[in-house]
């Protein structure tokens, strides 16, 4: 047996399982079940640490997660280092490897200590004043020294390599805390049939009652009681409720491998539950307040109710030769427990002068000296309590431990999370529940309920039980209510462990004139780090209460925050990192030989290098191509959405600066987009397909928002216009051939539409190579054009048809030279939201005579007519060579900034560098010279027009060449197009499988008419219909729905569908979508969020779910699908 | 995370959603006719109330309707929700 403080019997602890582990590298002996504090105690280990400020040597003064000495760092191996975690809640588990911190070169010797020496020039707030002068110092010397002081543990260096998971859940009632309150609440509400959550930070629940193996409730022993308590709940222990969120929103952090020596790898280390609960029940307990006198922080000092714990749950006696220094009864008991464990009580010393006969009775008969009205003056010993003083006779006593009280604080963190107002309990002097804000209940200890069966029963009550009373054995009590006590104001007499926060301190802050807590606090550190005061406050209160002469109602409380204990960021990031922090977007083309660059979310090809090219050469080169020959470019991103209803060209006309009631079906117009305030917000081509049909096109970047502000209008403030809007961006790939010879190469692939028909800014729906397509004459190159619309799923292969036309594909980059080129503005870069359209000289796209629009009345205000607004103008260098940078400065004496550089480019086509700007009255300062300064110096510039190529436009508007000379199809071309879907191979995993769903028509419906009911999914004839909304539906089935409806688009395209099932389908859904899934009964359907991704969620069964996501969006909810269902998986299946 | 009354969709969380402003803020019938002043009122400004709110919300990634919900913007809590048009409960 090397455990020499370990009892014969007795505890929680497997004593056939022994488990080795190390501190500091050397090994000790420990069992499961031992938390690495009880382990380290066993083998008469009491030093552990060294404190944050001064070095001094600390030990383990709690049992819980309140700990603020006994910070160690555990390292897993393989990078899995944390620092900081509290050995109180470190489960011992074979091989675990600990470190003590803060200490160097040993804990036991440690230079650091020198700052106790010190301790003079280190009080209160000496950063404040001390690190002042000279100013020169701040940098270079005061700074750096003080962070590599500051700090305990050492941040880990490598990334995490743990995984992380999330999980919505949603309850009737959520537990908080599984002692005997908790546990009774648990039982009641589960005897009602409610969905019962009950968490608890400790391995296993039962809290306090773990510690009262013999007693009985009920007529049950103890350990029964627990148990059936806790049937037909969801249990989570090593489950930390940290936060309160609205709504009744707690935030949990289950850590789930931490106490396993060797887990399954695909489970994630921890898990952050988000749980929302119809009402939640406070169940946290009480923590135990230190005494406050001077050297109350040596090795072997701990609280008394820490002892009780170590002695009855895991068999660990404290020390040999015992001092309790205390001012309430529930002391006394442990005392004589630890007396008939074997221990020595050298005294028990009450601060009360009248103390129970009864007691003393007891004392007496177990040899225990007592001594009424006294307390601890004064403490010795280096590395470990020798002796304590008393102001009593004898005086000085012998000793190797200390257990100390001043009573109870109840665990109010998450009622005042909640935003509950505390009350101040002038008997116990502590602060406890009052007037509740959100939906919960306080019950036991933390609402100052101390005595078991009356915590049962307000925990059962709570639970929504019926009134009852419990029987319960007769047991020491819990502890009586004590009021906080001043503490020592001379001597290191500490009120903050971990912050080294004496009672000197404070007097210093009142005295300097800090009396709001809130002040105290921040001067002091009183109350801060990791264990956020949760055995410090109310001793802080106290004492500066006594120093100012107040009470402590009156100086009030510091805010409690969330967390209640330290979360790893891992937990909050979950799996929201790398690849799946957001959406990864591709097209349908995604032609891998480009390279790419982020426009938003998605991914777009930026230029095609040649082998041995760089991205300049590429650019020239592609650039050269379209301007002389036919250039192929995927703009497939834009955002589209298809406007239909008889009120269409009226909605759009109140939308846009232009007018489209008289826009021909089978015409094209730009359209400028504006906000109330005038401000450009987007712009794209709007096509007319019918006299109730308009494709509108949108940047890529603003797809979304240009919808939301449509329907905002269309529904708040034109409601009575009967137009219906349904996003196509990802139904409609888009392939942009441009050139002269774009109108040569195409034609001999239509099916049925005639080019020579379609004038600049036209459309025509029709069949490309057999597929359906809709055709845009447009240009945003300068050159004759087309943007070709083809649904998603033949995209990939109508461009590698495209390709045989010898078209040279181009990327952003290149589209960004040939429109700078041509003068045409980017909304996002030519404008910033303040740009209005005359900025940007585009009064011209104003429709004049239209009473109104929105944005319209804006530009009547005087300041949309200044004269130095800034406006669009081209800008030439002095030397051809110099590329501006887009954002310099232009001025014209180098101090006063008159506009920036928004668009820079080298132009291939023009031999030398352009750049578009905005200009304090641009207009009229064409032909003048400007400077810019750059980094390399200031550059010389003329103003000028902002169109540097083709001015008249003739050449995209011009007649188009219908053939080049060369046959046809004898370049290979077949006209064939097969369809393209995103490769998803499945695993098989019998909780959940994940599948592609078949392929199927799709259709967007919106009618007045009820098709189906709300968030209902209903079979009509050959179709199933989805509600989505109160006038739109989605309708799947192979032909269009043959039914009266305002709007129909088709959308089969739009969208991937998957299959979810198995019998943790809902589980695996719940990681990353907030929804109560038992809202979704059998034929539930809804759009909902699934990470970042929206998709429509189809329940078709108890086990089975269907999920429609667009098709840019399907590799991340795969990938998170796969990331939820993992831990699923043996530790075998690879990933 | 709001748990938000969508008036069609029932309570669904806050991350469905999107904030729309202060509700009843009446776009005028004639913008021509008004005058700078009104103009600016319209535009800019709101009465950010510490209490009980009236704003719009709109059920973006669920139903995609807009409506109206009365929130204290002291304690978040939502009062009630309604449908576009319908007057602000009491």
């Amino acid at each position: 047996m090397t455990q020499p403080f370990r009892t014969p019997s007795g505890g929680r602890i497997r004593r056939d399982q022994p488990i080795r582990f190390t501190f500091d590298g050397r090994p000790y002996d420990g069992h499961a079940g031992d938390t690495l504090a009880s382990a380290l105690l066993a083998n008469g280990v009491h030093l552990v640490g060294r404190s944050f400020k001064y070095h001094r040597p600390r030990g383990i003064l709690c049992a819980g997660s309140e700990e603020p000495n006994a910070l160690v760092t555990i390292d897993k191996g393989d990078g899995r280092v944390t620092p900081n975690l509290r050995a109180t809640t470190v489960a011992l588990y074979q091989g675990l490897t600990a470190r003590s911190q803060n200490a160097w070169p040993s804990i036991r010797f440690d230079l650091g200590a020198i700052a106790g020496f010190l301790a003079p020039l280190l009080a209160a707030g000496f950063y404040y004043k001390t690190f002042m002068w000279p100013a020169a110092f701040w940098r270079r010397l005061y700074e750096p020294a003080i962070r590599a002081a500051a700090g305990l543990g050492w941040a880990p260096a490598s990334p995490d390599p743990d995984r992380y998971l999330h999980r919505y859940a949603h309850c009737d009632v959520l537990v908080i805390g599984a002692g005997p309150a908790g546990l009774a609440a648990a039982a009641a509400a589960a005897a009602r049939g409610d969905r019962v959550i009950l968490c608890d930070e400790q391995a296993e629940p039962g809290g306090s009652l773990l510690a009262r193996p013999d007693m009985r409730i009920d007529g049950r022993p103890v350990l029964d009681w627990i148990a059936a308590a806790g049937m037909g709940v969801t249990v989570l222990p090593r489950t930390t409720a940290f936060g309160w969120y609205p709504g009744n929103m707690v935030c949990l952090a289950e850590r789930v491998t931490d106490h396993l020596a060797r887990p399954n790898p695909n489970l994630p280390r921890e898990r952050l539950w988000l749980v929302r609960a119809s009402r939640v029940v406070i169940a946290t307990g009480a923590i135990e307040r230190p005494s406050v006198f001077p050297g109350n922080d040596r090795p072997g000092i701990m609280l008394v109710g820490a002892a009780a714990t170590y002695l009855h749950r895991y068999g660990v006696l404290p020390g040999r030769r015992i001092v309790v220094a205390t001012s309430h009864d529930s002391a006394w008991f442990t005392a004589f427990a630890l007396a008939a464990a074997g221990a020595t009580i050298a005294a028990i010393l009450d601060q009360r002068d009248a103390v129970d006969p009864a007691l003393r009775e007891q004392a007496r008969a177990a040899g225990i000296p007592v001594h009424s009205g006294a307390r601890i003056t004064g403490t010795g010993g280096r590395r470990r309590v020798r002796f304590v003083r008393t102001d009593k006779t004898p005086g000085r006593i012998r000793c190797d431990t200390v257990l100390m009280s001043d009573g109870w604080t109840p665990s109010v963190q998450l009622f005042s999370q909640s935003r509950g107002i505390l009350r101040f309990d002038p008997a116990s002097g502590t602060f406890l529940p009052g007037q509740s804000a959100a939906r919960e209940r306080s019950a036991g200890a933390c609402n100052g309920t101390f005595d078991l069966a009356a915590c049962l029963a307000e925990g059962h009550g709570a639970g929504g039980g019926d009134p009852r009373t419990f029987d319960v054995t007769s047991e020491p009590k819990f502890g009586a209510p004590v009021p906080p006590r001043p503490g020592q104001p001379h001597g290191k007499a500490f009120v903050d462990f971990q912050n080294d926060v004496t009672t000197k301190d404070l007097a210093i802050a009142t005295s300097e004139g800090f009396r709001a807590i809130e002040h105290v606090k921040r001067y002091t550190t009183a109350g801060m780090a990791t264990d956020q005061g949760k055995t410090g406050n109310l001793n802080t209160l106290a004492a500066v209460a006594a120093l100012t002469g107040r009470s402590i109602p009156e100086i009030g409380l510091t805010t409690f925050r969330p967390p209640y204990t330290p979360v790893t960021f891992g937990t909050f990031a979950g799996a929201a990192r790398g690849d799946l922090f957001d959406p990864i977007r591709r097209t349908p083309i995604d032609d891998q030989d480009a390279v790419f660059e982020d426009v938003g979310t998605w991914q777009r090809a930026r230029y095609f290098p040649r082998p041995g090219e760089t991205m300049r050469q590429a650019v020239a080169r592609e650039c050269r191509a379209v301007r002389n020959d036919l250039g192929l470019f995927d703009a497939s991103t834009l955002g589209k959405i298809e406007v239909v209803g008889p009120d269409s060209a009226e909605f759009l006309n109140r939308m846009y600066t232009g007018d489209f009631a008289r826009l021909e079906p089978g015409r094209c117009k730009y359209g400028l987009l504006l906000g109330e305030d005038g401000f450009i917000r987007d712009d794209g081509v709007i096509a007319r397909l019918a006299p109730d049909r308009f494709h509108v096109t949108t940047t890529t970047g603003g797809a979304a928002g240009v919808l939301h502000h449509m329907e905002d209008y269309l529904q708040t403030e034109f409601p009575s216009l009967r137009v219906w809007l349904t996003s196509t961006t990802e139904q409609w790939a888009v392939i942009a051939l441009q050139g002269p010879r774009a109108a040569a190469a195409l034609a001999p692939l239509l099916d049925d539409i005639d080019l020579a028909t379609m004038p600049h800014m036209s459309v025509r729906e029709g069949r490309f190579a057999g597929v359906p397509a809709r055709l845009c004459r447009v240009s945003f190159t300068g050159e004759p054009g087309f943007e070709i619309n083809l649904p998603a799923t033949f995209a990939r292969s109508a461009w590698d048809l495209l390709r045989e036309t010898g078209a040279t594909r181009y990327g952003t980059e290149t589209m960004h030279v040939l429109r700078a080129e041509k003068g045409f503005v980017i909304v996002g870069q030519e404008t910033d939201g303040t740009v209005i359209p005359d900025d940007l000289g585009l009064n011209r796209t104003i429709a004049r005579g239209k009473a109104d629009f929105v944005g319209k009345r804006s530009l009547a205000r005087p300041d949309m007519g200044r004269e130095d607004r800034k406006q669009l103008v081209g800008l030439l260098t002095a030397d051809p060579a110099v590329v501006l940078e887009e954002g310099a400065q232009l001025t014209t004496t180098g101090t006063v900034s008159l506009g920036h550089v928004t668009s820079a480019y080298h132009s291939a086509t023009l031999g030398r560098s352009i750049a578009l700007a905005l200009l304090s009255g641009g207009r009229s300062r064409i032909g003048t010279t400007l400077r810019v300064p750059l980094p390399e110096g200031v550059v010389a510039v003329t103003v000028t027009d902002p169109v540097f190529y083709d001015r008249t436009g003739d050449r995209m508007t011009g007649a188009l060449i219908l053939s080049d000379g060369r046959p046809a199809r004898a370049q290979g071309v077949t006209g064939d197009i097969t369809p393209h879907q995103p490769p998803c191979p499945a695993r098989p995993c019998a909780e959940v499988e994940l599948a592609m769903a078949p392929a199927t028509g799709k259709f967007s419906v919106r009618t007045r008419e009820q098709l189906a009911p709300v968030l209902r999914a209903v079979t009509r004839d050959s179709h199933t219909v989805l509600w989505l909304g109160p006038d739109e539906y989605l309708v799947t089935g192979d032909e269009p729905p043959r039914i009266a409806a305002d709007s129909i688009v088709d959308v089969s395209h739009r969208t991937v569908a998957f299959r979810v099932h198995g019998p943790r389908a809902g589980w695996c859904l719940n990681a990353f979508c907030a929804l109560d899934l038992d809202d979704l009964p059998g034929n539930g359907c809804t759009r909902t969020l699934f990470g970042k991704a929206e998709i429509v969620l189809w329940r078709r069964g108890d086990a089975e779910f269907h999920i429609e996501t667009a098709r840019s969006f399907a590799p991340y909810v795969w990938a998170l699908l796969e990331e939820a269902r993992r831990e699923f998986l043996p530790p075998s299946a690879a990933c | 995370m709001l748990l938000i009354p969508c008036p069609w969709c029932g309570p669904r969380p806050e991350n469905e959603f999107r904030h729309g402003g202060e509700a009843h803020v009446i776009r005028p019938a004639d913008p021509g006719s008004v005058t700078d002043t009104e103009w600016a009122d319209f535009l800019y400004h709101r009465t950010n109330p510490k209490g009980v709110h009236a704003e719009r919300w709109r059920h973006s990634h669920g139903c995609g309707r807009f409506f109206n919900c009365v929130r204290d913007t002291v304690t978040d809590r939502i009062v009630s929700t309604y449908k576009p048009g319908e007057s602000r409960p009491e």
